[in-house]
């Protein structure tokens, strides 16, 4: 997605009733991040938008990148956010010898999280019940508490690594990628050292 | 304050500080996939030793080479070395492109006894132009400005025949501009 470098745009103050929007469609995607919200968009803070090319958004809260958005889809976490609260956004771990093909733009293929070093959800993990978005999160050994389903944004983890290398939307469910071991899981990730990451936000 | 569902609420989490790298800007345990590994390592050695330690102690490095087949360390350590190559010829080429920009300092008479001198090119050296046409200004208590030139850059215009006292200023303040690349033009009023 943001493989070249970006030029950055001017940004634009968001109206207070945008704001209330943005604030309600992020805690309906990631509603782990509820404790945090205070934190993340304070009522009182000056939250930008930022244009960026094939219909991306990126919004900033006093030059502090926080997500983006392709032509009205998911919010997505910029990786600084995810840094800063990775336990919020379901995550799966690639094996080491993926994490160089991550990092220069590359489909993320199956077989990078079924070796001995990536991590997939548990298996049988129950699915989300209405009114318990609270209860998941990483169980055991790396893993998350539930499948994640195809369309889902998810954080991509590395094998040894403390930090998140990349965020994505899933092109396959995990099941599926468990099941058939092979095919692309996440296309056109926003990852550390591209342009996005890269984008002067000041 | 409060929780209203007692033991079951998660536990609130601060945001996390994480360091990321002076050099490449990835957090420091990526380094190693960046083409300034080097660089890096001396930076973290510095400015984080512990994390240093963590990152780059030898049973670090041995159980990252473990998890990998010896095929895979091969095409690993090839893609390093083409990385490393990338941002060396990089580096070089700016190297290049500062010891061949030139800054220009002309007089300008623009009419009997009125000169102004221009400076060109100062921007090649990573200089901000307002912000040194603003010291300028200062430095010799006149005007200084930013205008346009046709070919599409930008200079600044100092008022005044300050064109000597402006070398030795600009050698003095912005050590970035090596005295070899400034010339000196005087550019006579055609009669
Ligand atoms: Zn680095």
């Amino acid at each position: 997605m943001f493989k070249k470098d970006l030029q950055g745009a001017p940004k634009q103050k968001l109206k207070s009733s945008a704001q209330r929007a943005l604030r309600q469609s992020l805690l309906a995607t990631y509603p782990l991040l509820t404790p945090h919200i205070e934190e993340i968009l304070p009522k009182k803070g000056s939250l930008e938008s930022m244009k960026l090319p094939d219909r991306n958004t990126l919004y900033v809260l006093d030059s502090v990148p926080l997500f983006y958005q392709n032509d009205g889809s998911d919010l997505l976490p910029h990786l600084k956010l995810v840094h800063r609260f990775p336990q919020a956004f379901p995550s799966i771990r690639i094996d080491r010898g993926a994490i160089r093909f991550v990092l220069s733009g590359a489909t993320l293929m199956a077989p990078g999280l079924t070796s001995a070093g990536g991590r997939l959800p548990v298996d049988g993990g129950k699915p989300l019940e209405e009114g318990k978005e609270m209860e998941q999160g990483i169980v055991e050994d790396g893993r998350w508490s539930r499948e994640l389903a195809k369309g889902e944004p998810v954080v991509i983890m590395a094998e040894g690594k403390e930090e998140a290398c990349a965020v994505g939307t899933l092109a396959a469910g995990t099941d599926e990628v468990k099941a058939k071991g092979k095919g692309p899981v996440v296309e056109d990730a926003h990852f550390l050292g591209d342009g996005l990451w890269n984008l002067n936000t000041a | 304050m409060a929780d209203t569902e007692q033991s079951e609420a998660p536990v609130e989490l601060q945001s996390r500080n994480v360091i990321y790298c002076g050099v490449c800007t990835l957090p420091p345990e990526y380094c190693e996939y960046g083409g300034t590994v080097k660089k890096c390592q001396e930076w973290l050695e510095k400015h984080h030793p512990d994390m240093y330690a963590r990152i780059w102690s030898p049973e670090a490095l041995e159980a990252a080479t473990a998890a990998l087949s010896i095929d895979a360390q091969k095409r690993a350590a090839k893609d390093a070395q083409k990385k490393a190559a990338k941002a060396e010829a990089a580096e070089q080429k700016q190297a290049n492109k500062l010891a061949s920009s030139v800054v220009t300092i002309k007089r300008i008479e623009r009419n009997k006894k009125k000169f102004v001198t221009a400076v060109i090119g100062l921007e090649a050296f990573g200089l901000d132009l307002k912000k040194v046409a603003k010291d300028f200004g200062k430095k010799f208590a006149t005007g200084s400005s930013v205008t346009k030139l046709p070919s599409g850059g930008e200079e600044i215009v100092v008022q005044g025949d300050v064109s000597d006292e402006l070398e030795e200023f600009i050698l003095e303040k912005y050590k970035d501009v090596p005295e070899d690349n400034i010339e000196l033009v005087d550019d006579k009023k055609k009669k």
